[in-house]
């Protein structure tokens, strides 16, 4: 590990204001991916900023109904709250899917959304990676791509975003808080993460010293939710494929029909994946085996498998038609039943 | 650079001088001579690390030291404070729940870290009704000790191991 100055911020502003002035300053919250890159000499900051003290760990009701997550809340206590649980089931399954026990108490929100992908070239600083080192080369092409991208993939970078809470904060569109030099800005979260294009190097929009400070959510909406995510081992994996969706099936009619459905991707792209095009193929449609499939047909033709990850586009596939089918059979229940408490 | 850091570690204080760089895992076996955690994969994947900081199970390998300053942090050795075995320990013993030594620190930390999560219902990835009781069952057990990992394979007799003694803390 390099040498590194250690400072501790005081405050928000502080803490930006310290990794403004420093080009090779970085912030430190949980530590779960960056120490790792310290030991791995993926991260060679001059400067480390440990944000561990700053009182963003508050979630608080907002006045639209809707829900604000402080970005210093551990991982483990915003998949415990009782209002994720209640409302926003989705995020808690994400969250409880991700990592370890130990992990999720050190992971914070904010940071679980800036980790780095687990892509192995990237973590092998004695292969060339783009990512890493702009302008290298890509050794996962013609590589091990097993875990790699099937989706919005560049001929620079084929790396997957490995945040089980992202899937499910794009599904719920969700808002980034972010506090920079000049100020707060807001940023979808749908918007947050880049695709690699040709610089594969810059994971978000963020600017240097720009922090995140907290996650919104807006209020929950009806349907029934939950998050699926498919690994090589029971537990304490990455996702091959995770599938995060929501429902709502209006069954006042003569057939059921399909109202509204947000769905998103993990593990199959450069960030997580909102599924537009299934969603559009979903809305106003008969919710039946036919329908899941064309919407997962309409969102995987855009796919450009590799030599080790073919399999991806019919796990894919199968995925989000089987959840589709449980959140349809949910929703259709949950709506006949009670027209008013349909927050799951 | 040199860091002032302060630590309570299984009981008995403790002030330091660290380098910015010295990991929490480091800073007990290196400095203190706290031997109970043990360094398996140094990356967080393998769990022998683990400890409880502030009542909370942590991988002490991927914590720098000085962002812990001020903790109290407990080893295996100290859930059993001058040799006096926990109903964990006395649970491992019984059903023959300890490996090599290498991994079982952390084992034991991490179930005693795990029993407090359930017994304040914080649900898992397989609980079914997330907002009702913790039921530990052995499905939610191996679930909540997935971040310790061993070669050995003598897993299911720490299942019955945890599973006793969160009956007998019941």
């Amino acid at each position: 590990m390099n040498p590194f100055d250690y400072e501790r911020a005081a405050d928000a502003a502080g803490a930006v204001t310290i990794v403004t002035d420093r080009p090779e300053a970085v912030f430190l919250a949980g530590g779960t991916n960056l120490v790792d890159h310290l030991k791995l000499g993926v991260a060679e900051p001059d400067l480390v900023v440990d944000i561990n003290r700053l009182e963003l760990t508050e979630v608080k009701a907002l006045d639209d109904g809707g829900l604000r997550i402080g970005a210093m809340v551990r991982n483990s206590d915003a998949a415990a709250d009782p209002r994720i649980r209640r409302d926003y089931p989705m995020l808690s399954r994400a969250l409880l899917s991700g990592a370890s026990g130990q992990l999720r108490n050190a992971a914070t929100m904010g940071g679980n959304l800036l980790q780095r992908t687990r892509c192995v070239y990237f973590q092998d600083t004695t292969t060339p990676c783009n990512k890493r080192e702009p302008g290298s080369g890509c050794s996962a092409i013609g590589g091990y791509t097993r875990y790699h991208a099937i989706l919005g993939a560049s001929a620079d970078c084929v790396a997957t975003h490995p945040s089980d809470m992202a899937v499910a904060l794009t599904a719920l569109d969700a808002t980034v808080v972010v506090l920079g030099a000049t100020g707060e800005r807001r940023i979808p979260v749908t918007e947050l993460h880049r695709l690699p294009g040709d610089r594969p190097d810059q994971d978000t929009v963020l600017e240097h010293g720009e922090l995140i400070t907290a996650l919104e959510l807006p209020p929950p909406r009806p349907g029934a939710s939950t998050y699926r995510k498919i690994r090589d081992r029971a537990s304490y994996a990455f996702a091959l494929v995770s599938v995060a969706a929501r429902v709502d099936v209006d069954t006042a009619g003569p057939a059921p029909v399909i109202r509204e459905a947000a769905i998103a991707l993990g593990g199959v792209a450069h960030k997580p994946w909102r599924a537009h095009a299934a969603e559009t193929v979903l809305r106003g449609a008969e919710p039946n085996q036919e329908t899941f499939l064309a919407a997962a047909d309409a969102e995987l033709e855009a796919a450009e498998p590799l030599d080790g990850n073919h399999f991806k586009v019919q796990m894919t596939r199968g995925t989000i038609s089987t959840v589709l089918a449980e959140l349809t059979a949910a929703s259709a229940t949950t709506s006949e039943s009670t027209t008013e408490d349909t927050h799951e | 650079m040199g860091h002032s850091l302060h630590l309570t570690v299984d009981g008995q204080e403790h002030t330091l001088v660290v380098d910015s760089r010295t990991t929490l895992l480091d800073a007990l076996r290196d400095r203190l001579g706290v031997m109970s955690a043990k360094k398996g994969c140094d990356h967080g994947q393998c769990g022998a690390c683990t400890v409880l900081v502030d009542g909370r199970r942590l991988n002490s390998c991927l914590a720098l030291a000085l962002t812990h300053d001020g903790a109290e942090v407990t080893t295996a050795d100290g859930l059993a404070p001058e040799g006096e075995l926990s109903t964990l320990h006395r649970a491992f013993l019984a059903h023959d729940a300890f490996q090599c030594g290498y991994c079982t620190p952390g084992q034991v930390c991490s179930a005693a870290g795990m029993l407090a999560e359930a017994a304040d219902d914080a649900p898992s990835v397989v609980t079914d009704d997330l907002e009702g009781p913790v039921e530990l069952s052995e499905e939610e057990i191996r679930e909540r000790m997935s971040g310790n990992l061993c070669r050995c394979g003598a897993y299911v007799n720490i299942v019955a191991a945890v599973s006793r003694a969160a009956e007998e803390s019941r």
